[in-house]
């Protein structure tokens, strides 16, 4: 299994003709996905190679869908573009939409997500800001490097793409199911619970580990999840008990705003939920490791 | 970014929202001139981005335009937490009948947007929001469908706005709405909204906070960024297009991804425990694939600091390749040659990392020490930060520093 990817998945690139759509897609494909056809207008009917594989251009994700099966499309649209990149590829019915691009503004995350409840929910997003979903040994759509590690039977939720490199790298020892970069943008599609649930239910995975950072409730809201349906062992980590208040950290997110969004209580709630929760990534690695030794 | 309420009733106004004339002096004798255009009783209002401004003296009334000087003078430098005051606004005293609050926020959790409206405004919102919660309302906004003039009657029927009062606020939440969403802003708050003896009702003060991811879409955002307020570390860093957040501590730092970046921060702090509350200088992020040119630019933002003492430099190579930061710091190293003198730590893992380890072993450079866990190495940049602070005090008795 593997939770929102599977080697079954056909995956399409929006923005592919770019130079960070390119340099991802030849990543993508060199991990072994099925890339199947990339997404730009001015383009259509072009081939592009890559790697000794041809991949065809469609000028909507609409048409790429019908030529190739799509099921998964990642996007690379720069940030004035990708609201409409995003719900053109919702009203293409696309089943899984990986939202990498960084810098999108909060009106524009904020309308596509409206626009995809007021169709009823049938894609699920991932992003913005994020590095995507890496379901090792199987496929990887989005920017995680597929070299940290193999497969296995930890699955990981983060907010922020270079802790999950770190986490995996700790733990590259037992592997992972699935990997999920839920992006550090204040409004994004898929939450901490929404892969919580996932992990939950995917009999391949035995543990995970759930990464927060400073800004929003999110964490607090995960940690009362787990606390009511997730029976799995988890392990926690959060970041930014340093940064000050009132300051953006990096992430358009990231921010501790007066008393609230402070890593302090969010490592708090995910404790009083049975969570353990570990100092450093590599305490919390370790704290990982000796679940593991448990479940064998 | 937060503006100032100057800057804020500027947007109000170039969307129709009512608020009162008025100008900002940067001293005494412009606010003095001010007064006296305006002819008749002033406010004088200390402007910072933060609350509480009344009680710790940053808002006085004037009569005169001598009075007017006399109050600017008072209140000009004057630190309001932390906030130096720079500036004043001088705008018209305002007798009040009521006062009101409504604004428009991104609410996180529900990944839309929402309005609070109250008839009870005035005191800080925070306040009124633990004291008499039923007296605040919260209302989701679609931000498809946003507000009209029915959504803003619902607010303000949810509100419980005085009837006397209810077309005039409609006409000002949809005229606030407007400015919320033309101007790209997280946060548009009016606090008081008021209602003055002829039946008026007026913004008296307002809070905008902008999304700078939207800045590409309103180059005339550019000019409300008050540079000469800006750390100036943190101004140069911007300038070469760095994610630098100042700090009070002694450990710089330079990570790849605002996670790990941020996480450095807390693994020095941790150790810092361990060797006398050693802090982190700073917050740095390189950011994904950054070339080597980048990685030298934050290196040398970095060692100008001169609250730094040690560096610890962080990266965990995904897209960003352990050569290119290896290779930018010894870039670095030469371009400031004996000027760097503060010890580095390096932790490099990931995309490449033989070969950043490789070059950094050849350049074999004598304040470049390579540590190969992030708990580690951060343990050797505090007690490196340390052990230069001792070495450092017993000759800059006179510096001060």
């Amino acid at each position: 299994m593997a939770i929102f990817l599977t080697e079954q998945s056909r995956v399409i690139v929006q923005g592919m003709t770019g130079s960070e759509g390119m340099k991802h897609t030849k990543r993508m494909l060199a991990s072994g996905t099925a890339i199947v056809g990339g997404v730009n207008p001015r383009k259509a009917g072009e081939k592009v190679e890559i790697d000794g594989v041809s991949v065809p251009v469609f000028g909507t994700v609409a048409e790429a869908m019908t030529a190739t099966g799509a099921d998964v499309s990642v996007v690379f649209v720069p940030p004035a573009f990708a609201k409409a990149a995003v719900i053109e590829a919702i009203d293409a019915g696309i089943g899984l939409l990986v939202v990498i691009t960084e810098g999108i503004p909060v009106h524009d995350t904020a309308a596509f997500w409206a626009h995809a409840v007021a169709t009823g929910n049938k894609t699920r997003i991932i992003g913005p800001n994020c590095p995507g979903v890496i379901s090792p040994g199987k496929s990887n759509a989005g920017i995680i490097p597929a070299d940290i590690c193999g497969p296995g039977r930890i699955g990981l939720v983060s907010k922020s793409g270079t802790l999950t490199y770190q986490m995996m790298y700790e733990l590259r020892e037992f592997g992972f199911s699935s990997a999920v970069g839920i992006g550090g943008d204040p409004v994004i599609g898929t939450t901490h619970i929404d892969a919580l649930r996932a992990f939950q239910d995917d009999p391949e995975t035995a543990a995970i580990v759930m990464i927060g950072e400073i800004g929003g409730d999110a964490e607090e809201r995960a940690a009362a999840y787990i606390r009511d349906h997730v029976t799995k062992p988890v392990v926690g980590y959060v970041a930014g008990f340093t940064a000050p208040e009132g300051k953006t950290m990096g992430h358009a997110g990231a921010i501790v705003s007066g008393s609230a969004g402070t890593a302090a209580a969010k490592q708090e709630a995910l404790e009083a939920a049975g969570v353990k929760v570990g100092r450093t990534p590599s305490e919390a690695a370790g704290l990982m490791r000796e679940i593991m030794a448990s479940v064998g | 970014m937060d503006l100032y309420e100057y800057q804020a009733k500027d947007l109000f106004a170039a969307h129709g929202v009512p608020v009162l004339p008025g100008s900002v002096a940067h001293t005494p004798g412009e606010a003095r001139a001010i007064a006296a255009r305006l002819d008749q009783t002033v406010v004088v209002k200390a402007q910072v981005k933060t609350g509480g401004r009344g009680k710790a003296g940053g808002v006085k009334l004037a009569k005169t335009a001598e009075d007017a000087e006399a109050k600017a003078g008072a209140i000009l430098g004057l630190d309001i937490k932390g906030h130096v005051t720079r500036k004043v606004l001088v705008t018209p005293a305002s007798d009040i009948d009521e006062e009101y609050y409504v604004s428009f926020l991104l609410d996180r959790a529900n990944r839309t947007f929402l309005a609070m409206a109250s008839a009870e405004g005035g005191m800080e919102i925070e306040q009124l929001a633990v004291e008499r919660p039923e007296a605040l309302a919260k209302i989701p906004v679609d931000a498809i469908a946003g507000v009209d003039a029915a959504k803003a009657r619902e607010i303000v029927a949810a509100g419980t706005f005085p009837a006397q009062v209810a077309d005039q606020v409609v006409d000002v939440l949809v005229k606030l709405w407007r400015t919320f969403v033309e101007e790209d802003a997280t946060l548009v708050e009016v606090n008081p909204l008021v209602r003055d003896p002829q039946g008026r009702v007026i913004a008296l003060d307002g809070k905008v906070t902008l999304d700078d991811n939207a800045s590409f879409r309103h180059p005339g955002h550019a000019e409300l960024v008050d540079s000469e307020a800006e750390d100036p570390l943190e101004a140069k860093a911007k300038a070469k297009d760095l994610n630098y957040v100042k700090l009070d501590g002694q450990v710089g730092i330079i990570g790849n991804g605002a996670g790990l970046v941020m996480s450095t921060l807390d693994v020095v702090a941790y150790a810092g425990e361990r060797w006398g509350g050693v802090k982190p200088a700073n917050f740095l992020d390189i950011g994904g694939g950054a070339s080597a040119e980048v990685m030298a630019n934050g290196l040398e933002i970095i060692l100008s600091d001169p609250d730094v003492r040690s560096v610890f430099v962080n990266v965990f190579g995904g897209i960003t390749a352990c050569d290119e930061v290896a290779k930018g710091i010894v870039r670095a190293l030469e371009i400031l040659g004996d000027e760097a003198r503060k010890p580095l730590v390096v932790r490099l893992d990931g995309n490449n990392v033989d070969e950043g380890r490789r070059i950094l072993a050849e350049a074999n450079h004598q304040l470049v020490n390579v540590v190969d866990t992030m708990d580690n190495a951060a343990d050797k940049a505090a007690e490196l930060a340390t052990t230069d602070l001792l070495a450092g005090s017993s000759n800059s008795t006179t510096s001060g520093a």
